[in-house]
């Protein structure tokens, strides 16, 4: 009944009339369908389904297959909206709705013509995560940053608009989220210079209806100095220009290519923002705001409520956009709507999302080392702050000095690949990277639409531990514990399902889909798909049966990385190329695998 | 200025339309080893090595030291080229090894196709890789990022962070001031 409340208290404080919002969530809280990439506005991936559980989970088998004709990363996963399948390539981008009622039967298919001189522009493959849905409509943003709203039913493409300029370097990977009665959505190029920006645009027109940029004068960033709050404190005047040098923010970084959730009580949707640019920190001193930042802003208007930054002035590339996922959790006998992110940097974040105030920032894989933790007194200057290891600071060790042993790497403790949470354990499911780097900065110039990074790195399996490149771990967000973890011989690239099923799901970068038991982590299923999978995995049910959908294809920043292997220069020459290389376990695919229990 | 740079620029447009062929053909395995003449270190000019015909390449003392270009393409190379070709221009589920391309092609075609770039769009493969021309951060150091790929494709430097290396003279900081503008 909770929910339903939610709702309704939403709908009161809507004024414009019927908002999609709420059709949305009514198509979300219909188990039976998979209407957005994150299973619902709150990010959690986690379904109501319970056929498939932890007794008959080692039962499944697949129950179909679909071949997408590409052979590149995929990530995102398919939607299911009633009796359809809607289901998105990488680059080209094609969209295929399938007829779930007719063994799959191909209902329509699109295909947009791009210019291919958007390929190498898009750094590390061009995976896309998806497509979205709202009131009849399917939302495709593509790589060349154009947003097309097709007509569920045929395919026609009702309204487009371009969202950016390629030929800057501007190009997209991320899904978009359908809210109230716009389309949020973010955009990429964080390593050509670009200005990071989050866009509305009109649901039924495609007209923009706000943007709000990461750095910039108020005017850009949609900060008010008064109201807009960071750590309880407002950011005063011009907080997106006072913490830069020169002009660099106006090509500052701070991309937006993550994942987006939304609380429809506080009308606020909240995001992270990437990287400043370049990765060379000596270039552009200062806290580089609002690069790195976790952001909540109004739905309707664009304007941040409050702010928080993870990493100021960033020395590692830790970009801060992987998903914030939304709970109603007590914490010290209080029952408060909280915001959890797993961070690039290896911290795990809790925060109470009305507010912003910090509540918990623990290191979520032990290998972590660039920082002793975060201040925690509200009293202290630096709070809210990071506390640098001076070894592993890349500022202080200087241009052209090579810093090593800094764990994560550059690609995160987490990449991009979206954690679960299930509300009957309270426990979190994250997939992550035990990779550590050498890093070391270097000048470099600005040519529009060029790649602007001034770092070299060097990346390896974390030291001192199992020797592999991944870990799958389940997370408790208020003591910030790890209650167990699963090691993997290479990172987990895959998002993770929970279900009421007692199970969790994921994919691994060999190509297995695994099924796991949510209290104990102990594996239940595997299944070797074609391809290695980066993917998210999904699951829907039809005709009174539940099924479970994967991604499969290699790619990605996993396939860029750790295709050849990954070296470790403390090993001494003897052991160079002795790690694993992902090409002795899987190819180039491009396949959808659905399971499900034999009848 | 570097004085190679002239016949650099008139090779180009000599070489600019014969480097059409199929790159898969230069994927590997590479054609000389690494005491090849043809890839054979000779001589040595203001920090910069060249082959007997005049061509730069690697330079690899007994000790494992390597040449300063050497160690500046690694850094080149690890910032501008890794993120499709891969770490050590080992490849990637998204291009192909180009530590075999800059053994195979000759250095002028090597240098047309990271200037111009080149596309594969057909039924079978999407393979884009851009036009570097104007781009400062690659086009001041690509006989860095050459000599460095020829390395690695003839297997003379392990993959990794090249162990020690001789430090930068002054016409070449003199040569990247001039090239970079600053």
């Amino acid at each position: 009944m909770k929910r339903l409340l939610a709702i309704t208290t939403a709908m009161a404080l809507c004024t414009s009339g019927a908002m999609a919002s709420d059709s949305v969530q009514a198509e979300i809280d219909n188990p039976d369908q998979w209407v957005l990439q994150t299973g619902d506005y709150a990010n959690q991936r986690y379904s109501k389904l319970d056929q498939i559980n932890k007794d008959n989970v080692g039962d499944l088998q697949v129950a179909w297959t679909f071949s997408t004709g590409v052979l590149r990363g995929h990530e995102g996963s398919p939607i299911v909206i009633g009796d359809t399948m809607y289901l998105h390539t990488p680059f080209p981008n094609i969209v295929y709705a399938l007829d779930l009622a007719n063994d799959g039967k191909i209902k329509w298919k699109y295909e947009p013509k791009q210019d291919p001189d958007v390929i190498p522009v898009m750094c590390c493959d061009t995976v896309n995560r998806g497509v979205a849905y709202a009131d009849g409509k399917i939302f495709l943003h593509q790589a060349d940053t154009t947003i097309v709203a097709l007509d569920a039913d045929s395919g026609e493409v009702i309204w487009s608009v371009a969202n950016g300029d390629p030929s800057k370097g501007e190009t997209n990977t991320a899904t978009v989220l359908p809210v109230n009665d716009k389309i949020i959505v973010g955009i990429s190029g964080g390593e050509f210079g670009v200005r990071g920006s989050v866009t509305a645009y009109d649901m039924n027109t495609g007209e923009q209806v706000w943007r709000a940029y990461s750095m910039g004068p108020d005017s850009d960033t949609l900060m008010d100095p008064e109201n807009t709050t960071h750590l309880g404190q407002p950011v005063g005047a011009d907080s997106g220009t006072a913490t830069w040098e020169g002009d660099q923010w106006m090509i500052g970084g701070g991309t937006t290519w993550g994942w987006y959730s939304y609380d429809p009580e506080l009308n606020l949707v909240y995001y992270g923002t990437g990287n400043p640019s370049t990765w060379n920190p000596a270039q552009r001193p200062g806290d580089n705001r609002w690069s790195m930042t976790i952001m909540a802003r109004d739905a309707d208007t664009g304007m941040a409520k409050w702010v928080y930054q993870m990493t100021p002035h960033d020395e590692w590339d830790y970009d801060g956009i992987n998903e914030m996922i939304l709970t109603e959790q007590e914490i010290d006998g209080e029952e408060r709507k909280l915001l959890t992110h797993f961070d690039r940097n290896g911290l795990g974040y809790t925060l109470d999302r009305v507010s912003g105030e910090l509540l918990v920032a623990e290191k979520y894989d032990p290998a972590v080392n660039w920082t002793t933790g975060v201040d925690m007194d509200p009293a202290s200057d630096t709070y809210g702050r990071p506390a640098v290891v001076a070894q592993y600071s890349t500022e202080q060790n200087g241009e052209d000095v090579n810093s090593t042993g800094i764990c994560p790497a550059a690609l995160g403790s987490k990449d991009q690949q979206p954690a679960a949470y299930s509300p009957e354990t309270e426990l979190f499911y994250v997939p992550t990277n035990h990779v550590c780097m050498d890093y070391e900065p270097f000048r470099v110039s600005y040519t529009a639409g060029q790649p602007y990074v001034g770092a070299t790195l060097a990346m390896y399996p974390a030291p001192d531990s199992h020797g592999g490149m991944g870990n799958f771990i389940a997370w408790d967000n208020i003591n910030g514990e790890i209650k167990w973890s699963i090691p993997e011989q290479f990172s987990v690239w895959s998002g993770a399902l929970a279900t009421a099923g007692d199970i969790v799901f994921y994919g691994t970068l060999e190509g297995y889909l695994k099924a796991v038991s949510a209290e104990t982590g102990e594996e239940l299923y595997r299944f070797k798909t074609p391809s290695g999978i980066i993917g998210n995995v999904m699951t829907y049910s039809q005709n009174g049966k539940q099924y479970v959908g994967i991604l499969s294809g290699v790619g990605g920043w996993a396939g860029i990385g750790l295709a050849a292997g990954l070296t470790n220069p403390n090993d001494g020459l003897g052991a160079v190329g002795g790690y694993a290389a992902l090409s002795d376990y899987t190819a180039l695919g491009g396949q959808l695998t659905v399971f499900t229990l034999p009848d | 200025m570097n004085k190679k740079l002239p016949i650099t620029l008139a090779a180009l447009l000599i070489a600019g339309a014969a480097f059409a062929q199929d790159m898969a053909l230069h994927d590997g395995p590479p054609k000389f080893g690494p005491d090849d003449p043809e890839v054979k270190a000779a001589y040595e000019e203001d920090g910069r090595w060249y082959t007997a015909d005049d061509l730069p390449t690697f330079n690899i003392e007994d000790d494992g030291t390597i040449d300063w270009m050497t160690y500046s393409g690694f850094r080149r190379y690890h910032s501008e080229c890794h993120v499709c070709h891969g770490p050590d221009g080992e490849g990637s589920s998204y291009a192909p090894k180009i530590k075999f391309s800059a053994v195979n092609m000759d250095y002028y075609d090597f240098y047309a196709v990271v200037a111009d770039g080149r596309k594969k769009v057909d039924a079978a493969e999407n393979s884009v890789m851009p036009a570097f021309g104007d781009n400062p951060n690659v086009m001041c150091y690509l006989q860095d990022i050459y000599v460095y790929l020829l390395a690695r494709g003839t297997d003379a430097l392990p993959r990794g962070r090249p162990k020690a290396r001789v430090d930068k003279s002054d016409v070449i900081r003199e040569d990247e001031n001039n090239c970079l503008g600053t």
